[in-house]
């Protein structure tokens, strides 16, 4: 009982960053039909870009960690969503209207431009922060055990609930996510009724991003270390969430995020730590042979 | 006679070596109903998604005189801005709704430049401005207005795609009315519907065109829609140009009896001749 407890815990924050990172997948493929395999390395990109935020504010200018913290999430979210914006410009607009392929292969390149221009620029090693709260709160004993929920987890929780509501807000209730939604359905009737539609486009990328940054200053906090290939398994397996929860669905992104890092953890506590990520793709495999459309997705519907 | 609105010069729209549209030119004046009518694969839903910037003309000119009097080239427009900037508007043969949002929503997509600018990119929509809330209350007034208009108020909740038929006809009016637009462009609006459907509609196009400062082209297949309601009709065949009249003149056009009817050629000579014919013994009658 203590130890599933403590791994659900551990399981729902790992898989709030990995429900962040695949609303990015899935809000890209709803409104281009185009899997972003640069997504990962976008989120890579984030946490890079909050690691030196972070250090310059608390190091350089001594601020205390929770309002550079929060600074650091602003001017994160900031920059990564103009890299996205500028992504989308050079790697995907001018592919758009081409055979479906070629912005799906564009994507891979840039996901590997981006990890080695990291490499370049930040160097190859494990880049630190120094570990921050701590602390945590102790939830009950038993068996002599401890179960407890760390400051840090409590943060991830509740930034990531925060963000889906306004999120959520932002899709249902204004227009930019109405125009969202009926660029999804159909891009020239959006654009017959005066849809911008390539901004319309350029502003879900920018809005995957900031997602994507939000986790990224996420997983330092968390982990204390960054490196530029740290994109890609996280990348992959937010991918795989989208997939579990239904592509294209936004709650279906979260609800697979959170399964994927629930049987991650699950699986590393009761079985093997070395075959986590077995377990995670394999129960994906099994899930799409019954629900090929995953969880809350829709079945595809012929357009006539 | 005034500028027209919708002028159409010499547009010619080739596939390969289809030529689909070949040559035409017409006019359609502000304030007035205009039917394009001709046989199936005249062409005239090529000439609709040339004017709405679906496909860009091979050749010709397409000019829209804005009330300020500001002519804009519609095929040089970007497809966004032809309802934007251009406001012209359509709907489809096979209805273009969005199906998963609900008929209130589809209706704001329809006025989405105007929330988006109020909103400031959503980012004052968020935190609930003043001015992006009048902004919001205005436009659903005026989305509730078109609903009420169209009978369809009392399912403004329900996703579009459970609408009947002819009811997903008039929402796409009704969301295509929502843009203010000053050319409504409709393709076979009453396609489909049974015959009393198909006189309220005659009533709601009138008054759209008689009310709402809205002209209107139209392709119809009924040819009672069309000499009901229509002010000028242009008849095309194998994308040319056969007739342009009013109403009662092209009825009787025996170049538009052949194309319908399908009759050699040298029998619309005849006829041509057999009508003149009678026509002289009339008037030879009447003196």
């Amino acid at each position: 009982m203590e130890v599933f407890v403590q791994q659900l815990i551990n399981g729902l924050t790992l898989g709030s960053i990995y429900g962040l990172i695949a609303i990015g997948y899935t809000m890209v493929f709803g409104i281009i039909g185009m899997v972003n395999f640069a997504h990962g390395d976008v989120f890579m990109v984030g946490a890079f870009i909050a690691l030196i935020f972070f250090l310059f504010l608390t190091t350089w200018f001594g601020w205390a960690l929770i309002p550079a913290l929060i600074l650091v999430l602003i001017l994160g979210m900031f920059f990564t969503g103009l890299w996205n914006w500028a992504i989308e410009r050079v790697a995907y607009r001018p592919l758009r209207g081409s055979f479906r392929l070629a912005p799906l292969i564009s994507a891979i390149g840039m996901s590997i431009f981006l990890s080695n221009l990291i490499q370049v620029v930040q160097g190859p090693r494990n880049k630190p922060v120094p570990p921050m709260f701590t602390q945590s709160v102790p939830l009950f004993t038993e068996n002599g055990y401890t179960v407890a929920i760390g400051y840090k987890q409590i943060a991830i929780m509740v930034i990531t609930v925060v963000l889906l509501a306004v999120f959520w807000y932002v899709v249902q209730k204004t227009p930019l996510g109405r125009a969202q939604r009926a660029c999804e359905q159909d891009q020239k009737m959006a654009a017959l009724l005066g849809v911008d539609v390539d901004k319309t486009i350029s502003l879900t990328f920018v809005m995957g991003a900031a997602l994507a940054a939000v986790a990224g200053v996420m997983y330092i906090m968390y982990y204390g270390v960054v490196n530029f290939s740290d994109g890609f398994v996280p990348g992959v397996k937010a991918f795989t969430a989208a997939v579990l929860g239904g592509i294209g669905s936004l709650p279906g992104a979260v609800l697979g995020g959170l399964l994927i890092g629930l049987i991650e953890t699950m699986w590393s506590a009761y079985f093997s730590i070395d075959y986590k990520d077995v377990a995670a793709f394999s129960i994906l495999a099994i899930v799409l042979v019954f629900l090929p459309t995953g969880i809350l997705g829709r079945p595809e519907v012929e357009k006539v | 006679m005034s500028t027209p609105l919708l002028k159409v010069d010499h547009l010619t729209m080739r596939f390969g070596g289809l030529t689909a549209v070949g040559d035409l030119s017409f006019e359609a004046q502000a304030g007035q109903i205009t039917a394009l009518i001709g046989p199936n694969g005249a062409g005239k839903t090529t000439v609709f998604n040339c004017i709405t910037g679906f496909y860009k003309p091979t050749e010709g000119m397409i000019t829209l005189t804005q009330p300020d009097g500001k002519k804009l080239l519609l095929e040089r427009l970007p497809g966004h801005d032809i309802n934007w900037k251009g406001r012209v508007a359509r709907t489809f043969q096979n209805i273009r709704l969005f199906g998963g949002m609900t008929l209130l929503e589809n209706l704001l997509v329809a006025q989405h430049n105007v929330l988006m600018n109020a909103s400031g990119l959503s980012i004052l929509g968020i935190f609930g401005a003043p001015s992006y809330k009048r902004a919001e209350k205005e436009a659903i007034e005026l989305a509730e207005y078109w609903l009420e208009k169209t009978g369809l108020i009392a399912r403004a909740d329900d996703a579009a795609a459970d609408l009947p038929y002819g009811d997903q006809r008039r929402l796409e009016i009704a969301r295509a009315m929502c843009t203010k637009p000053l050319l409504l462009c409709l393709d076979e609006p009453a396609a489909g519907l049974n015959p009393r459907e198909s006189l309220l509609l005659n009533d709601l196009l009138i008054s759209i065109c008689r009310d709402h400062n809205t002209s209107i082209l139209l392709i119809e297949h009924d040819m009672s829609v069309v000499m009901q309601i229509s002010d000028h009709v242009v008849v095309l065949d194998y994308g040319r140009k056969i007739a342009d009249g009013p109403p009662e003149a092209v009825k009787n056009d025996p170049k538009v009896i052949a194309a319908y009817l399908g009759v050699e050629d040298d029998e619309v000579e005849k006829t041509e001749a057999e009508i003149a014919a009678i026509a002289a013994q009339a008037k030879g009658d009447a003196r």
